[in-house]
């Protein structure tokens, strides 16, 4: 098979990330937006895959969209009425996160054309989840535990918020 | 098996030159044509596994189950699916129209590719992925997205409670179910399905893992909704749960999609744990028998845990996967690892 198959399937690959993320920001029913939420992290899964990065696509599809968008599903199932169309879907805080999501543009620019001193090299190789793990336990251990322990941390916070509420 | 597939393949790519046809059809016709014997056989496989479940619960309540079309009613199910398909479709008034039409392909798509890499014989695969394994939890975690789709669409109370029960039951479980693994994982060195039957060449995972070969078979027992774990279908309670409002074919697709997926995990365990298509008198009894025997005994253990087992309330369902399966999976990946370390 030649490239041109690649092309095509990332061509549509992207153009279903794209609209299904603007689903999730569009959409009027929260419930829908969902839905859409789990469309953009699977193509995203289909993006790695054609990047060689099968571990990574498999990780993203078993939690992003197998654990995290069904709790989000499952939120949004729990809060009475919440997918009609007075509710309100925009938080004030519109100036940071277009912020935020202006440094994010910024960042992904400089480091994918390579201007920043960082620049990345791909590459490709047979055995990638054994990389992946050698990695994780050389040469990024020390990035691995502060992350397992930011995560742990989060965990402990968010059991301690929801303890107090349950008090009152 | 092995030879049959070569020799079609064989004739096939000559076909495709002797038509003179661009080469990109050769591969595209393969695919169809592992797409085909994949549903094939989930479509001829989940006839005979319901026929089985009716046969257990007869017996197991001291009856015959069905006996009147067929030998022993071997052919009741393709006149139900007859019965089924001529239904009419109906769809709640009040339902969310496109997410309910789309819920019963959501649930059996997954199912279907994920037979994929199922190695049913040595070569007897359709991909030999180098995630294998990976591929098939991530694949099969959209069961539940399926079932909240089903369950919120159809705006009746009692589908909306078997999602609930559905969605906390299935992220639940799957924590234990992907741990469990872990240990085969390290003895094999290898995620790929068909690398892991080999490394069991000269003994069985189970007898090195039998404590993950249990978490793995209650995990899995659960993620497939079935007694003791089905409250979120619950029929004493939820009259059928989040499939309620579901009638004709898009009924049938859950169903056929539940049935397949219990006969995935009993063919997952067999890949892990027992040894996959390898057996005693392999020329004369050929892998792909002793990998279906393997596999639809479990099956067959998992429809009579249906007859065995009380249903288990929420709280204990939740306390089991957490406080108990949980800690033993973790135990099991620290005593796997340690004895690998220290050998």
């Amino acid at each position: 098979m030649g490239g041109w198959i690649y092309t095509i399937a990332f061509y549509v690959c992207a153009a279903l990330l794209v609209a299904s993320a603007l689903g999730v920001l569009l959409l009027r029913n929260l419930f829908h937006a969902g839905l859409s939420l789990i469309a953009a992290l699977f193509t995203m899964a289909a993006l790695f895959i054609l990047l060689g990065a099968e571990f990574v696509a498999g990780i993203q599809v078993l939690i992003y969209v197998g654990a995290i968008a069904v709790l989000i599903l499952f939120a949004v199932m729990l809060t009475q009425r919440i997918a009609e169309e007075k509710v309100k879907r925009y938080t004030r805080a519109l100036l940071p996160g277009l912020a935020v999501a202006l440094a994010l543009v910024i960042v992904m620019i400089l480091v994918t054309t390579g201007l920043t001193g960082y620049g990345f090299t791909p590459f490709a190789t047979e055995d990638t989840v054994g990389d992946i793990g050698k990695a994780l336990l050389s040469t990024y251990v020390l990035p691995l535990e502060v992350i397992s322990l930011l995560l742990l941390g989060a965990l402990v916070g968010a059991i301690v918020l929801a303890r107090k509420e349950e008090e009152k | 098996m092995h030879a049959l597939f070569g020799w079609l393949n064989e004739k096939w790519t000559a076909l495709i030159e002797w038509l003179g046809l661009p080469d990109f059809i050769v591969p595209a016709g393969q695919m169809v044509f592992d797409g085909i014997c994949v549903a094939g056989f989930i479509a001829v496989l989940v006839l005979f596994l319901i026929w089985l479940e009716r046969k257990i619960s007869g017996h197991a309540q001291d009856r015959f189950g069905p006996m009147r079309v067929g030998w022993h009613g071997c052919i009741q199910t393709v006149a139900d699916a007859i019965k089924l398909i001529q239904k009419e479709d109906i769809v709640p008034a009040r339902a969310d129209r496109w997410v309910y039409n789309v819920a019963p392909f959501v649930a059996f798509a997954p199912t279907v590719i994920a037979f994929v890499v199922i190695p049913f014989g040595d070569g007897v695969i359709v991909k030999d992925l180098n995630i294998g394994i990976l591929y098939l939890f991530a694949i099969t975690s959209f069961a539940v997205i399926a079932i909240v789709m089903g369950g919120w669409a159809s705006n009746n109370k009692y589908a909306l409670l078997g999602a609930f029960r559905s969605a906390a039951q299935l992220v639940s479980y799957e924590v234990p179910l992907v741990l469990s693994v872990l240990g085969v994982l390290m003895l094999a060195g290898t995620m790929r399905m068909g690398g892991i039957v080999e490394a069991q060449s000269s003994m069985w995972f189970i007898v090195y893992q039998p404590l993950g070969f249990l978490i793995y078979f209650v995990a899995a027992t659960a993620e497939v909704n079935r007694t003791p774990f089905d409250i979120p279908e619950a029929e004493q309670e939820l009259v059928a749960g989040f499939n309620v409002e579901y009638s004709g074919m898009k009924f049938a697709m859950f169903f056929l999609a539940e049935f397949a997926n219990m006969f995935l995990v009993a063919a997952i365990a067999t890949t892990l744990f027992l040894g996959g298509w390898k057996g005693p008198f392999q020329p004369y009894i050929p892998g792909e028998v002793w990998f279906l025997v393997k596999a639809l005994g479990l099956t067959a253990l998992i429809q009579v845990f249906r007859w065995t087992y009380p249903r288990l309330r929420v709280d204990q369902l939740m306390s089991f996967a957490w406080k108990l399966l949980l800690p033993l999976a973790f135990l099991n990946i620290i005593v796997t690892g340690l004895i690998l370390v220290l050998r």
